[in-house]
């Protein structure tokens, strides 16, 4: 049996390029296994091996993706390989998408097999399930040894050109395409067995998952934004010099509400950010560009709106759970309500 | 959190440098930013064209507030 040729893709962090600050890099194609490649490697054996690996910094493919997605495809084009493989990207939205938009690439326009595994929550989770094979990992980078020998299995199949089992069986995240398995016990055991737990209090899986649409119908507009309250609200970790409340630089627990009353503007004296997922040095120099509270107190001033609501409610978006995520707005969007608040504007970094 | 702040009956504009995320996360009003470090502000303009861009970003999330959409829309800055 050949050997498989594989192709791998990791942002600038796990290659050792470094952190936020080099999340601008440019795509770079290395020859062999870089970082997580190595662990690959392992699980393959002899049955793959990794040939290239490209590097690619995160924000730099987010702020370009077609011209990202052109130069990576140039660059596998000619790599001659038999899978491609992105990430684990675990919880980190930025290479999570960029995981799935560069997989969603090479396989429609090179035809090449393609794999990812994330964090069920990554935003990239959501677009791309239903496109691509991306196997269920952990939310953060301690899911590595166990994301990788699903991975390796799975990317070996379709390396192969095997037929794929179910999400269940082989652990990625359900898609919608249905693949008939045979169960070891009947339905009817089953379904005696899931009662009786449900009956108990124990935990139990349905086999039935109803289809979660948590869309929410957009408000009318505000009939006269000249005498409307605007709030400001962000995920971009804009805190008061010193971060008070100590709001956690990712998978925050909490949110900070701090009164802006008499503040015309942010400055790198009074406020900063807390968020650990971005590079800090634009938002600590003025945090404006994360908060407008300057451009926001203009158009006070100017009758473009009634007025800026005298507080702002912040966190920090970076890998925070979505149910601490709706837990925070739900807390503050009644108080918004209370205030009689008739426009919010959210900024995400 | 747009999608609780949305629920709470008050219209947000979300401002955001990845707008598929946000076409994912549900926001229904929406407004592409300049870069994920700064997005509403650029650190290579002056400080004037600075707050000129951040204005002009603004005045289109006020715009948005003020239309009435019927489903995720996304307003692209003039």
């Amino acid at each position: 049996m050949s050997t498989f040729k594989v192709v791998h893709y990791i942002n600038q962090f796990y290659a050792g390029v470094g952190g936020e600050e080099h999340a601008d890099y440019k795509p770079e194609l290395r020859d062999g296994p870089v970082g997580p490649g190595a662990a690959f490697t392992a699980a393959f054996g002899d049955k793959a091996k990794i040939i290239k690996t490209i590097v690619c910094g995160d924000s730099y493919f987010n702020e370009n993706p077609d011209e990202a997605k052109k130069t990576l495809i140039d660059m596998i084009r000619d790599c001659g390989a038999d899978l491609f493989i992105a990430g684990p990207a675990f919880n980190a939205g930025r290479y999570g998408v960029a995981c799935g938009t560069i997989c969603a690439a090479v396989s429609e326009q090179l035809g090449i097999p393609v794999l990812t595994g994330m964090f069920e929550e990554n935003p990239g989770a959501e677009m791309f399930k239903d496109k691509l094979h991306i196997i269920a990992t952990g939310s953060s980078a301690t899911g590595m040894r166990t994301a990788v020998p699903k991975m390796a299995a799975l990317g070996l199949k379709l390396a192969a050109g095997e037929s794929v089992g179910a999400s269940i069986e082989e652990g990625y995240l359900p898609g919608g395409a249905r693949v008939n398995f045979f169960e070891k016990e009947r339905g009817s055991k089953r379904a005696v067995d899931m009662l009786l737990k449900k009956l108990a209090g124990a935990p139990f899986v349905t086999e039935y998952p109803m289809p979660d649409f948590d869309r929410v119908a957009p408000n009318p507009a505000v009939l006269d934004i000249t005498k409307a309250t605007v709030a400001l609200v962000t995920s971009g970790g804009i805190v008061p010099k010193g971060n008070p409340d100590r709001i956690e630089s990712s998978s925050a627990s909490r949110y900070g509400e701090y009164d802006i009353t008499g503040v015309n503007d942010l400055t790198a004296e009074t406020y900063e950010t807390a968020h650990g997922g971005y590079d800090p040095v634009y938002a600590n120099q003025d945090a404006d560009r994360v908060l407008p509270v300057d451009i926001m107190r203009a158009f006070e001033k100017e009758g473009k709106i009634g007025k800026l609501y005298n507080k702002f409610y912040t966190t920090v978006g970076n890998g925070t759970s979505t149910k601490s995520s709706k837990h925070f707005a739900k807390e503050f969007a009644k108080k918004l309500k209370d205030d009689n608040v008739q426009v919010v504007i959210l900024t995400s970094t | 959190m747009v999608k609780e702040i949305e629920r709470a009956g008050i219209p947000v504009v979300h401002i955001c440098t990845v707008t598929p995320i946000s076409m994912t996360v549900g926001a229904n009003r929406i407004v592409p930013a300049v870069a994920i470090p700064h997005p509403l502000g650029n650190p290579a303009l002056s400080a004037d064209e600075e707050k000129a861009l951040r204005r002009k970003i603004l005045t289109t999330a006020l715009e948005a507030a003020c239309t009435e959409v019927d489903g995720q829309t996304i307003f692209e800055v003039k």
